[in-house]
């Protein structure tokens, strides 16, 4: 997994609240076995038409709006639960996605490749969605170190909450395999001692 | 200290706790199938790791497979390359596996309970989000991404969070024509699309408690779409009756022991709960939904709302734009173009003998293109029995082979986009089941009186007329 410290960059704003992983990546995407490949169809149906042409409204198709942060609404990542959405976010080049809340099962899939998923209070995300309106170069820090995020426009700080065991992940680049291998001592004496008639 | 079903099935399973307060929590129960596990086990591969525990993996193919000429090679090239990967990497790491052609084969959420793989107070996980399913046997089951199935492939464990704990009681008797499938809409149309994140559901009270399995794993099977972690429900006689002699129950002296244990597994009367909600079954009606989330549903003679405290007013207007509906207008009585009774969420054989019941002598619309598709071999073949295949045909229904089908627009089974599917399925997502398809979900009774009139119809004018 690629190590995330802190970034500078333009954010892309998507400020449409419960946007679910068949938009993310719709399942006919899916049929890949590898994890490479999957930003080019990142979006598709609201970034293509039938055609396959790109839709001008579409702010991916949009060259105003660049950078490695996706600023959503409420509730991103809800539905399925196919890692490939978060694949796809990161083959994109998006590192960081901002919104108010994340789905449980996206939230930790982003966590698992690398990328942060940030939770602003829902009225910083208002304030985030307004200052991208009026300037779409407007650029955000995202210190994890240091758990905040900085609106370089108007200079507002806040801090943000991650867990600490995830924070430690994401800025060494460990994936949780590597810790679960390494208490393997404990599982097997979990399993040897457990009594629980259900499991045979 | 007193417990919730959910504490009591989870604390049994950490291993231990670490620094941040996640835990590692032993599965039970991994069941995998062709889409989501392919770069899981190239990661075992890359890193050199062997799977830890085949006796508790099991497979199947369900999302990429076709539902008619499933003898015939699958014609879809990438389709085909996963299901053949599924097959290939299932004999390398030695994982039993219920592919295409054999008699198990089925929806991963269908074949799970009717094999007997699932049971009370197991962890199961599967990287699909609809593994919420199980949560109907008092198990805690719920949807994992592709790195953590490589993890319990590794390990048999998760680093994970405890969620909170959410109580949703249902009281009193559902009226004749209001089902499961109605009782979990209602519920996801009162608390939103998003209402659940950060909750494990226990689903209580007497409604609840009345129904059988099948409706409760409709109930818990959409957990996910009010976006809880998971749902369960307390094992009680019903579900032991459903599990007895099934292929991998327990049996004789085993049986007897793990029926004592699994009467153990109920909410203590003091537990606590950091949310309960409580609603009365008679104010339920027969559900449809109009939006493009699951939480945008209503009862069949209401009409969709202006504005929501739920959704928002922009939602609520760019789903009218998908949908080419309009705000402040009812749905009844408006055409409909497919019905589709089938997915993990009412595939099971009493959502087909429902729908058979319903129809009786009469026959699908002219205008109406309507698939059955059961969600197993095994419910196929006990349709087939009871003679229920040729009572769908004769209707004007295709009967299909088991699969995942036109819930999600992956294999062969799609809607064409414009038209509106009245369907049996989980998710109304834009493009869910073809680009461009609108899907109205609904219970199989409902989809059925959709298919009989070509009509979005109250279902319950029906069954006075059948009585």
């Amino acid at each position: 997994m690629t190590p995330f410290k802190k970034l500078t960059s333009s954010a892309v704003p998507l400020p449409i609240e419960d946007v679910d992983t068949d938009q993310i990546i719709p399942a006919r995407f899916l049929k890949a076995v590898t994890r490479d490949g999957f930003g080019e169809n990142l979006f598709r149906d609201w970034r293509f038409d039938k055609d396959n042409q790109p839709k001008e409204d579409f702010v991916l198709n949009n060259p105003t709006y660049t950078g490695q942060i996706l600023v959503a609404g409420a509730n991103f990542g809800c539905g399925s639960s196919r890692e490939h959405a978060a694949w796809a976010i990161g083959d994109f080049g998006f590192r960081v996605v901002v919104s108010s809340y994340f789905a449980d099962i996206f939230s930790g899939n982003a966590l698992n490749n690398g990328i942060l998923p940030l939770v602003v209070s829902p009225t910083l995300l208002d304030e985030v969605f307004r200052t991208i309106e009026a300037d779409p170069a407007a650029k955000f820090t995202v210190d994890l170190e240091a758990q905040t995020f900085k609106n370089e426009t108007t200079g507002t700080v806040s801090t943000f909450n991650i867990d600490s065991y995830k924070k430690t992940c994401l800025i060494n680049g460990y994936d949780d395999i590597d810790y679960l291998l390494s208490q393997s001592d404990l599982i097997e004496k979990f399993e040897r001692e457990r009594k629980d008639f259900s499991l045979t | 200290m007193a417990k919730t079903l959910f504490d009591k099935v989870w604390d049994a399973h950490v291993v231990t706790e670490i620094p941040g307060g996640n835990q590692v929590l032993y599965i039970d129960r991994h069941l995998i199938h062709e889409v989501t596990s392919p770069q899981a086990f190239n990661g075992l591969r890359r890193r050199g790791l062997p799977l830890l525990r085949k006796d508790r993996i099991v497979a199947t193919a369900d999302h990429n497979v076709p539902t008619i000429d499933q003898h015939l090679p699958i014609r879809e090239p990438l389709g085909a390359k996963q299901v053949q990967m599924l097959t290939d990497n299932c004999k390398e790491f030695d994982v039993d596996l219920y592919g295409l052609g054999h008699p198990y084969q089925g929806i991963v959420h269908v074949i799970g309970p009717e094999l007997g793989i699932t049971r009370p107070g197991v962890t199961m996980v599967c990287g699909d989000s609809h593994t919420s399913t199980h949560g109907a046997f008092g198990a805690v089951a719920f949807g994992i991404g592709t790195s953590q199935v490589e993890q319990v492939m590794a390990t048999q464990c998760l680093l994970l969070t405890k969620p909170k704990k959410m109580r949703i009681n249902v009281e009193g008797d559902l009226a004749r024509g209001v089902t499961a499938k109605d009782l979990i809409l209602y519920v996801i149309s009162q608390l939103g699309t998003g209402g659940g994140t950060g909750y494990f559901v226990e689903y209580a009270g007497s409604a609840v408690r009345a129904l059988s399995m099948e409706g409760r794993m409709t109930v818990c099977n959409m957990s996910i779409e009010m976006g809880a972690r998971g749902g369960l429900i307390a094992p009680d006689q019903t579900t032991f009756d459903y599990l007895a002699g099934r292929e991998f129950s327990p049996r004789g002296q085993d049986w007897e022991a793990a029926v004592a244990y699994w009467k153990t597994l109920t909410t203590d009367a003091d537990a606590h709960f950091d949310v309960e909600h409580t609603y009365r079954a008679e104010d339920i009606t027969p559900m449809v939904t109009y939006g493009t989330n699951p939480g945008m549903g209503m009862g069949v003679k209401e009409s969709i709302p202006v504005s929501s405290d739920i959704h928002g007013d922009a939602s609520i207007q760019k789903a009218m734009k998908y949908m080419d509906l309009e705000a402040g207008k009812p749905l009844e009585q408006m055409p409909i173009d497919y019905v589709f009774i089938g997915s993990c969420t009412n595939s099971r054989i009493e959502d087909l003998r429902a729908v058979v019941g319903l129809i009786g002598d009469r026959k699908v619309a002219d205008s109406v293109t309507a698939i059955v598709v059961p969600g197993s071999q095994q419910v196929s073949k006990q349709a087939i029995a009871e003679g229920l295949d040729k009572k769908l045909i004769a209707a004007g229904f295709q009967f299909r082979e088991a699969g995942c089908s036109a819930c999600l627009g992956m294999n062969e089974d799609k809607v064409p986009a414009g038209k509106y599917c009245v369907s049996t399925s989980n998710r109304n997502f834009e493009g869910r089941q073809g680009p461009g398809a609108r899907t109205i979900l609904a219970s199989p009774l409902t989809a059925a009186a959709a298919a009989i009139t070509g009509r979005v119809t109250d279902v319950r004018e029906l069954l006075i007329e059948h009585v």
